[in-house]
């Protein structure tokens, strides 16, 4: 596979084009600004919800003393999930020498690094205290597996930066050239690309930096999700107390990822005229890699449901009733069989890998990827070991209030936030690599 | 070179003699304030009090000898986590007596300062199946000693002491909530509003936070049954336990092998009740080695009553 002949653009390039082409959507346009305009008033109102939470304290959740973790948490796993992304198009791919990931791999670091650095966010909004947040590093404990998430998180989204800002270096170096550019990015441009002047020695020292970085970042994001999934799995509630947790949540993790990723390839293409780049071509392998990795899922998530559902032990009877045919049934159903059998099927034809179909079928599979978090977290901390009995009747059945919601959706925008930033004022296709794919000399 | 001398001479003895009179003056005060400490202890002379030393002994002392002093915050921190030495406290519940009326609750919530729906110890109507006889179940913390919330606490604001009690300290707690997941038994609450008795914005709680009582409890924390760790500090029996007109709970020492009856004030060898009750836990599969032992609730004086509480038709 490595040794295959991959052409990822469309059309006979030469580096005035690339130039053109790649560096063109990098301005001020009005669009942009009321964009972000819109997005800065949608965090306000979420923010104004959570400052409302900071002063009346959780009570504005619908999260009681039976259903404790709620919406937060599993908006929390959605985000570490969905930053998983990174490591799998950049570094196993990349490693395996799979060469037709070369204009999306970048996308995917934006988006690993903007879910990495909010995840930490929403694990905040759902502290009771979260002045004492300085008590996690004064008092911490190294057995609890937050200690755990905190370090490898930190890690985690310390290598995306590099990993995104590393192979960014000759792009900046290119780029802090342009004319077209405004004069204020062209100086950020020319501090960040670190002098840059594509000798030998700087070629070899980036290129071997970006190899120590994609190895290492492999167990780093297995450890993120494989954590992140202990934080259930250590405790022996029903539905919680599973041993395969960590691989169920990595392969979730990379259709969530996966589908981010095409949502954002098919924004990109039309909003900022990469049609040439971002190929049908490449829309076909991402539907091939979606299906490949919902494959592995759904192979987990028929080991998780079916083998305890075969037994059907007293708690787990009751937990996997509600799931199948209870209260939660429809969530249930609709994320099994419309966020990801369904898909599934439908990415087998090849006219559904075309970029429109695509895009549909990705943006139904993460919204089934959200609430599969929620069925992972919220339905098992309903049907607890001993009953619920002497509670007012809100304790029983969590339902998420008005405010929780807003204060869900405040890191969401802070991810669309950062993305939108990091797309418009970098290049978002590797200019410096597809010039030398396509056998241009940059220097 | 000798009026040089002479200068440092002169200055020397200057300060030998601002010395002395410093010395004389802080003498003469001494003197002065043991005079009025004496005069003191002559006023209230003759005043006998019985106290309760450390080590056990009671003892008889001039009330004058006697200061009050109250413990403060680190102090009361510092003992509260550390426990009390060579003790193992155990609770036993006899399901049999069980009739549900709560009073267990009601004492524990006035203590603890709990809202009517916030239970550090909550009675259960338990079925084990639907041919079985149903029971009331009392359910406090079973202060396990593989305490699975103490494990995930990130900060250690739980923790396990040497007599085994397991405590909550809402001074460091950052109200994640992990234990509140870990525990099996849903024996952890959370305050998720200003606590029963939050003074308002404007006010602060003056009261010396006493993590063994866990009052005054916080916005934002976790809490707990603490087996009344202040009371059983005081030689007397957890408010539960105290309050019960049933005679459903024994409480005492592992160690001493005795536990007291809350109701009969009965004293009774631990090992022996077990055993010829046929005690058990609950979930003790789970491996979390609970210190609350149940006495199967067979022979009952009383039918059980399915009662519905009103509180399960509202919304807090």
């Amino acid at each position: 596979m490595s040794s295959e002949k991959v052409k990822n653009v469309a059309k006979p390039v030469d580096l005035e084009i690339l130039k053109r082409d790649l560096y063109g959507h990098i301005n001020l346009s009005t669009s942009f600004k009321a964009w972000m305009g819109f997005l800065t008033l949608l965090l306000g109102g979420c923010l104004f919800a959570y400052f409302i939470q900071l002063k009346n304290g959780l009570i504005v959740t619908g999260l009681r003393d039976y259903v404790s973790w709620g919406m937060y948490l599993s908006n929390f796993v959605f985000f570490v999930a969905s930053s998983l992304i990174g490591m799998l198009i950049s570094a196993v791919l990349g490693l395996v020498g799979i060469k037709w990931i070369t204009p999306i791999a970048r996308i995917a670091e934006i988006i690993a690094v903007a879910f990495s650095a909010v995840a930490g966010l929403v694990i905040v909004s759902d502290m009771g205290r979260p002045d004492r947040l300085l008590n996690v590093f004064i008092h911490g404990r190294f057995q609890s597996p937050i200690l755990w998430d905190v370090t490898v998180i930190t890690t985690y989204m310390v290598i995306s930066v590099l990993l995104l800002f590393i192979p960014l270096i000759p792009d900046l170096a290119i780029g802090k050239k342009l004319d077209n550019l405004p004069k204020w990015l062209k100086k950020v441009y020319s501090i960040l690309a670190l002098n840059f002047i594509d000798s030998p020695e700087q070629r070899k020292i980036i290129a071997s930096s970006i190899r120590t970085l994609l190895i290492l970042i492999v167990p780093v994001a297995l450890s993120i999700h494989t954590v992140t999934s202990w934080l259930f799995a250590v405790n022996s509630r029903p539905g919680w107390d599973s041993t395969i947790f960590g691989p169920y949540f990595v392969s979730g993790a990379f259709v969530a990822g996966s589908a981010c990723v095409i949502i954002a390839m098919y924004v990109f293409r039309n909003s900022y005229k990469l049609k040439d780049y971002l190929t049908d071509f490449h829309f076909n392998q991402m539907g091939k890699l979606l299906v490949l990795v919902a494959l592995v899922y759904l192979y987990f998530n028929i080991n998780e449901y079916l083998v305890p559902a075969y037994k059907m032990q007293k708690a787990e009877a009751h937990h996997l009733h509600e799931l199948f045919a209870g209260r939660y049934a429809v969530m249930f159903w609709l994320t099994q069989l419309g966020g990801l059998i369904l898909p599934i099927l439908l990415l087998l034809l090849p006219k559904m890998r075309k970029p429109k179909p695509i895009f549909v079928i990705a943006l139904a599979v993460l919204l089934g990827a959200w609430f599969k978090r929620f069925i992972i977290v919220v339905p098992t901390m309903e049907g607890p070991f001993l009953p619920i009995q002497h509670v007012p009747h809100n304790y029983m059945f969590y339902s998420p209030t008005l405010i929780e919601t807003a204060v869900t959706i405040a890191p969401i925008v802070m991810v669309v936030m950062i993305v939108s930033v990091l797309a418009k004022f970098l290049p978002i296709i590797p200019v410096y690599e597809t010039a030398h794919e396509n056998g241009i000399v940059t220097k | 070179m000798a009026e040089d001398q002479n200068t440092t001479n002169s200055r020397r003895s200057f300060f030998e003699k601002l010395g002395l009179a410093g010395a004389g003056v802080v003498a003469g005060s001494l003197a002065m304030y043991e005079a009025y400490q004496y005069e003191q202890i002559k006023k209230t002379e003759g005043k006998k009090v019985k106290l309760l030393t450390a080590d056990g002994r009671l003892v008889e002392i001039d009330e004058a000898h006697v200061q009050s002093h109250t413990e403060d915050t680190s102090n009361l921190q510092e003992r509260g986590r550390v426990g009390m030495e060579g003790k193992r406290f155990v609770m036993v519940v006899d399901l049999a007596k069980c009739r549900n009326a709560r009073k267990c609750v009601s004492s524990c919530q006035n203590a603890h300062e709990l809202r009517p729906e916030q239970y550090h110890m909550n009675v259960l109507q338990m079925q084990e199946s639907p041919n079985t006889a149903a029971y009331n179940m009392p359910k406090p913390c079973q202060h396990c000693d593989n305490p699975p919330c103490v494990s995930v606490c990130p900060v250690d604001a739980t923790f396990k002491r040497q007599d085994g009690i397991v405590l909550i300290d809402n001074e460091r707690c950052i109200g994640c909530r992990f234990c509140m997941a870990a525990c099996p038994y849903n024996a952890r609450i959370f305050h998720w509003q200003e606590p029963k008795n939050a003074l308002g914005e404007s006010k602060v709680d003056e009261r010396k936070y006493d993590v063994e009582l866990n009052v005054p409890q916080k916005k934002g924390t976790i809490s707990k049954c603490l087996f009344s760790a202040d009371r059983l500090r005081e030689g007397k029996l957890p408010y539960c336990v105290e309050a019960c007109p049933n005679g459903v709970y024994y409480f005492g020492d592992e160690v001493e092998d005795s536990v007291t009856n809350g109701t009969t004030k009965e004293t009774v060898r631990l090992s022996k009740l077990l055993k010829d009750n046929s005690a058990f836990q609950l979930m003790p599969e789970l491996g979390t080695k609970p210190r609350v032992y149940y006495l199967p609730a067979k022979n009952r004086l009383f039918p059980f009553e399915k009662t519905e509480d009103p509180i399960e038709k509202t919304n807090v």
